[in-house]
């Protein structure tokens, strides 16, 4: 058990490794930062509102991780496919489900490392007041949980095409739908075909209707759950579909 | 020991591999030989565990590479075609992260890399990223991360494809310096290799195994194994006379060059060595030949080849 304990760390090392060999993560980064930073302030009136919280900022999250997210997950496995080191890796003694959850941490990590290095927005509403900073680490953790959902997606699909821009379009259609679903101008046309339901069904796993709680700081076991088995299901897709493309 | 019984794959209603059956033993160097398509990559790719046999058994060492998937893992080094890495990674990440996913940890991971470093050249690159590689260097580190954890058995994807002729030679000079108490599996289209590096050939076609034997063996099959190829003034005359003679059974003349192939009745170079004194033709060149494997190669693949694809 510590052999693949010490593996899955090695998977994930080198996968974080790579992140960080290339320019691509920096401009991540920065692209990142820049949004996260700009958007509650020119789009939410961060300001104008006097208000000593970070509920703007966290109320962006899913629309900026929305694009983000895809573009950090579709290389994933895309990219093993296209270059052929998939079969380097099939051909170690590691297990396909360390595989899936190596490279899904190593993402989920880099992503976490981005959301921290927007601290200095926390910093600031700090200094201007003095927010609930309880309410602002719940929504922390939430946003995280979240972007893994995003990701799990992501990774999912890019195990399916062995083309980066495909595993991209294909990521952001699926979250879009999934941040979506959950509105009334997307419900309410369904309203006379699906029964009350299976309206409610839909409306429980909207993203943004289960964050919307999330961003301001309530952390509810049903949305954590929510979050955590959708990254799981889409993890066991992802291993199923691995598994069936390379017929192992 | 590898022990491979009735293998089969079928992609889609291809049969890729159909009903393959051999054993190898350690100090092997098995050519894996076949047309595009034959099946020797989908071959190698279940001899790896990257690829699920459809039915029939692989054991590698022992171990059954279905059910102890990971400990035959463990004892087989892959190169897979084409040799492909991470183009981001610098050498030595890329060597010590195979090293630690082959369970190799302390002074023993420490030692092996140094070997590998130095049995492959690759001290100058080790910090070098691996897309900057030459084709070589690439080659030269596919098979490093192959050898690193020492295993028993070797398997390579075309090794020399795409090199050029140093390093064909240098890569070559690699697998005969570790073949020794190993089995190595080379699949290759270039036949030269099969006698320069191997002592069994395995010619597959359509997923079946069409020959299995020494390269000599199967230099023996060629109908010019034993010919006389000679260059001579007025050929047509020399041709017309070879012919006659009771130890050729036929006379081929390419761009100038005679060659006389034996039919089995009498010692065919004594025959035309003879010839030749008693008429006292100048000959510029006389060759004993030893076979031409792309002639069996043929004779063993092309037959009916057309319904074929």
């Amino acid at each position: 058990m510590t052999d693949w304990w010490s593996e899955l760390a090695a998977l994930i090392r080198r996968e974080l490794a790579g992140y960080f060999a290339t320019p691509v993560a920096y401009v991540f980064l920065a692209v990142f930062l820049a949004l996260a930073a700009a958007m509650p302030f020119y789009l939410a009136g961060f300001f104008e509102r006097e208000i000593a919280d970070l509920q703007p900022f966290f109320g962006f999250h899913p629309w900026l991780y929305l694009f983000l997210v895809p573009a950090v997950g579709m290389r994933l496995w895309a990219e093993e496919f296209r270059s052929g080191t998939v079969e380097l890796l099939l051909s170690l003694p590691v297990g396909g489900w360390q595989l899936v959850l190596g490279k899904f941490l190593a993402a989920w990590l880099f992503l976490g490392l981005a959301l921290l290095l927007t601290f200095p927005i926390w910093i600031t509403v700090n200094v201007l007041g003095s927010p609930d900073n309880g309410v602002i680490v719940a929504a922390y953790l939430g946003s995280w949980l979240m972007a893994g959902g995003f990701l799990a997606i992501s990774a999912t699909l890019s195990a399916t095409t062995s083309n980066q821009v495909v595993a991209f379009i294909l990521a952001v259609l699926v979250c879009l739908l999934l941040l979506l679903i959950g509105l009334p101008a997307v419900l309410d046309p369904l309203r006379g075909w699906l029964g009350q339901g299976v309206i409610d069904g839909l409306a429980q796993l909207s993203f943004l209707i289960r964050y919307d709680a999330i961003s301001r700081g309530v952390l509810e076991l049903a949305d954590v759950a929510y979050f955590v088995w959708l990254m799981a299901l889409a993890m066991a897709a992802n291993y199923l579909i691995l598994m069936h493309r390379v017929q192992r | 020991m590898i022990e491979v019984d009735n293998l089969t794959r079928h992609y889609g209603p291809l049969r890729a591999v159909d009903g393959l059956d051999f054993l190898v033993e350690p100090g092997t160097v098995l050519g894996f030989l076949g047309p595009n398509g034959a099946g020797k990559s989908t071959t190698m790719k279940m001899l790896t565990g990257c690829l699920r046999p459809d039915s029939g058994r692989i054991r590698i060492m022992g171990h059954d590479i279905v059910s102890a998937r990971r400990r035959a893992q463990q004892c087989v080094g892959y190169l897979p075609e084409g040799s492909p890495l991470y183009p981001e990674m610098t050498v030595a990440d890329f060597l010590l992260f195979i090293a630690h996913m082959r369970g190799l940890s302390g002074e023993r991971r420490d030692q092996r890399l140094r070997y590998v470093v130095e049995a492959l050249s690759l001290r100058g690159v080790l910090a070098q990223r691996m897309v900057t590689l030459s084709k070589g260097f690439s080659r030269r580190v596919g098979l490093a991360q192959a050898i690193v954890h020492d295993p028993p058995v070797l398997i390579l994807d075309e090794p020399t494809d795409g090199l050029d002729p140093n390093q064909k030679r240098q890569v070559r000079q690699l697998i005969r310096s570790m073949a020794s108490d190993r089995i190595v599996i080379i699949s290759t289209h270039v036949l030269e290799e099969v006698e320069a590096v191997c002592n069994r050939v395995l010619v597959i076609d359509r997923g079946r195994c069409v020959l299995d034997d020494t390269p000599l063996g199967m230099l023996a099959r060629s109908r010019y194994c034993g010919a006389v190829s000679l260059t001579v003034d007025q050929p047509e005359r020399v041709a017309s006379a070879l012919g006659s003679l009771d130890a050729v059974a036929e006379v081929e003349l390419r761009s100038g060059r005679l060659t006389a192939l034996p039919s089995g009745r009498g010692e065919l170079l004594g025959a035309v060595s003879g010839l030749i004194r008693e008429h006292g033709w100048p000959v510029h060149q006389l060759v004993l030949e030893s076979g031409r494997l792309d002639e069996v190669f043929a004779k063993l693949t092309q037959a009916g080849g057309e319904a074929h694809d």
